[in-house]
């Protein structure tokens, strides 16, 4: 099509709004399955990333290799490639598809399994990095003593090593939770009907392109900024109080406490 | 039958022995760090090791509870194997969990004290003797207690390792290597990362365990220290033990070059 100068610019301000203020319930539908997707495969994707990194810490040299050539693969390749491989490649091949599966009075669709159980693999690649890290940023010297005092290796890992490697793993992992919220619009390419889909819907049928998608953009946006307070909550819960005023960089790089004030007491 | 074969070895083994090691060789890939070292410590005994760095005193004192690993010869406290199976001629490394049995009784403070950054001071002395001993909260609460008023910190328990200062968190340190109630006491040069305001507060902790009967055995090189508090100064140079004998002996009358230069540059240095 040949843009006309003459048309000038239009915006629907009023369906914009009240796509905003007045979701349909298909767009609610959408917006809760993108929250619990990402919730569920962060949390997932948490737990694998600790399994992962154990393996990777491993005295077996074959196990080791198992859990390097996982995080290989699965960083390796894009997350859309990945998905459609998952739900659609496997049951092309016959090897597996996705079917719904009702437990109770909750259906849960095969596709959702397929997205949960893909963004989980993705996201555990990650996880397993970002935890490591954290594992080798606690001080060695405590490791030492914790040894010296006859405890084994799995209980130093769970009350000395994992205590204080959460409080460094909560920056980076309120960022992929961040990340795994936005990624949940991949989901639409193999049909699941999350807030980004029906946003492509509501477009097809009303051609409001600009609108309908700045809406979604808006949710979107609701969505990380809500959860950077629970992050910052979390943060400080974790924090060590104690450590504010001896440490006060340290700990403003660990949580961010701090970095506001400090800024505007030298303004 | 390999439990035949220690039980002989503990009646064979001097009660008055607690540590004792034979021609421990200590290797960093090409270096060699310690070549045949062997020292028999008795019980109450004080023993402090000088030597300069890189000499293999520090690395001698960590192979006695196994934080290094031994290329060859043995480690025994109280006439049992650490770190190694008891019924080999070669170094078969024990299993993780048996090694951490083995240094229980053995207490170690360290040079940078490495308290639990995230524990306060009660919590960094109760953690071992309830998770390793399974001690009752409130008996290892009490003992602590009891620990944190011996190296005068009674008021200090709630505190976080960050706030306290580098006397204080050594004498925690010493603290909690006690509350396992240990045989033997490593101390790996304790004071050495104080300020010198602090020393004195550290080294008077250790002067009452020695005292009150502790087999201790000290990388230092607080020379008065030595003098006052140690039965033995044991001189340690390339890998090995070129001198050792009574503090006030070695000082004023060392047999041995090295010894008698390595004296003379703590002396000069001071």
């Amino acid at each position: 099509m040949i843009l006309d100068a003459g048309t000038g610019v239009t915006f629907d301000w009023s369906f914009f709004w009240g796509h905003i203020l007045e979701p349909s319930s298909a767009w609610l539908t959408g917006l809760w399955r993108t929250i619990y997707i990402s919730v569920i495969s962060q949390a997932l994707g948490v737990v694998l990333g600790f399994l992962i990194t154990i393996v990777r810490r491993s005295r077996l040299a074959p196990l080791r290799a198992v859990g390097s050539f996982y995080v290989w693969v699965v960083r390796g390749t894009p997350l859309l490639v990945q998905l459609v491989l998952v739900y659609n490649g496997l049951a092309a091949t016959g090897i597996y598809k996705f079917s719904d599966i009702t437990v109770g009075d909750v259906t849960v669709l095969g596709v959702v399994q397929a997205a949960i159980l893909t963004l989980a693999v993705h996201e555990g690649a990650y996880m397993s990095e970002i935890i490591r890290a954290s594992l080798d940023a606690v001080d060695h010297g405590q490791i030492e003593a914790a040894a010296a005092l006859g405890m084994t290796p799995s209980l130093t890992m769970r009350i000395i090593h994992i205590p204080q490697a959460v409080r460094i793993v909560i920056p980076p992992l309120g960022n992929e939770f961040n990340l795994m919220m936005k990624n949940t619009t991949l989901l639409s390419v193999i049909g699941l009907q999350e807030m980004f889909l029906t946003a492509q819907d509501i477009n097809s049928t009303t051609f409001k392109t600009f609108e309908i998608f700045a809406v979604a953009g808006c949710y979107y946006l609701f969505l990380t900024t809500v959860w950077g307070f629970v992050q910052r909550g979390i943060e400080r819960k974790l924090g060590d109080p104690s450590m504010r005023v001896p440490r006060q960089s340290a700990l403003t790089r660990l949580t961010g406490i701090g970095s506001r004030s400090t800024v505007r007491v030298e303004h | 039958m390999a439990h035949h074969t220690n039980r002989e070895a503990d009646i064979t083994h001097d009660p008055g022995t607690v540590l004792s090691a034979r021609n421990v060789v200590k290797r960093f890939g090409a270096l060699t760090v310690l070549d045949g070292v062997s020292l028999d410590v008795h019980r109450q005994e004080v023993v402090v090791m000088i030597g300069r760095s890189g000499s293999g005193k520090t690395t001698f004192l960590r192979c006695l509870n196994h934080l290094e690993s031994i290329d060859s010869g043995e480690v025994l406290v109280n006439g049992r194997r650490v770190g190694y199976r008891e019924e080999t001629d070669q170094p078969v490394e024990e299993s993780p969990s048996k090694i951490a049995v083995a240094r229980r009784n053995i207490g170690f403070v360290f040079q940078h004290f490495n308290l639990f950054a995230h524990l306060s001071a009660l919590d960094n002395i109760t953690a071992a003797p309830i998770k390793v001993l399974g001690l009752p909260k409130n008996e290892a609460q009490e003992r602590a207690r009891d620990l944190l008023k011996r190296v005068g910190l009674a008021d200090k328990a709630d505190a976080r390792p960050s706030t306290l200062s580098g006397g204080e968190k050594q004498r925690v340190a010493i603290a909690r290597a006690l509350a396992m109630r240990p045989e033997l006491m490593l101390f790996d040069e304790p004071t050495s990362a104080l300020d010198p305001e602090m020393v004195g507060e550290v080294l008077a902790v250790m002067k009452e365990l020695a005292t009150e009967g502790m087999t201790m055995i000290v990388v230092s090189h607080e020379m008065s220290f030595a003098r006052s508090v140690a039965d033995r100064l044991v001189m340690f140079d390339s890998g090995h033990i070129v001198e050792q004998g009574p503090p006030e002996r070695l000082i004023t009358a060392p047999q041995h070059d090295r010894t008698r230069s390595f004296l003379r540059l703590l002396t000069d240095g001071a």
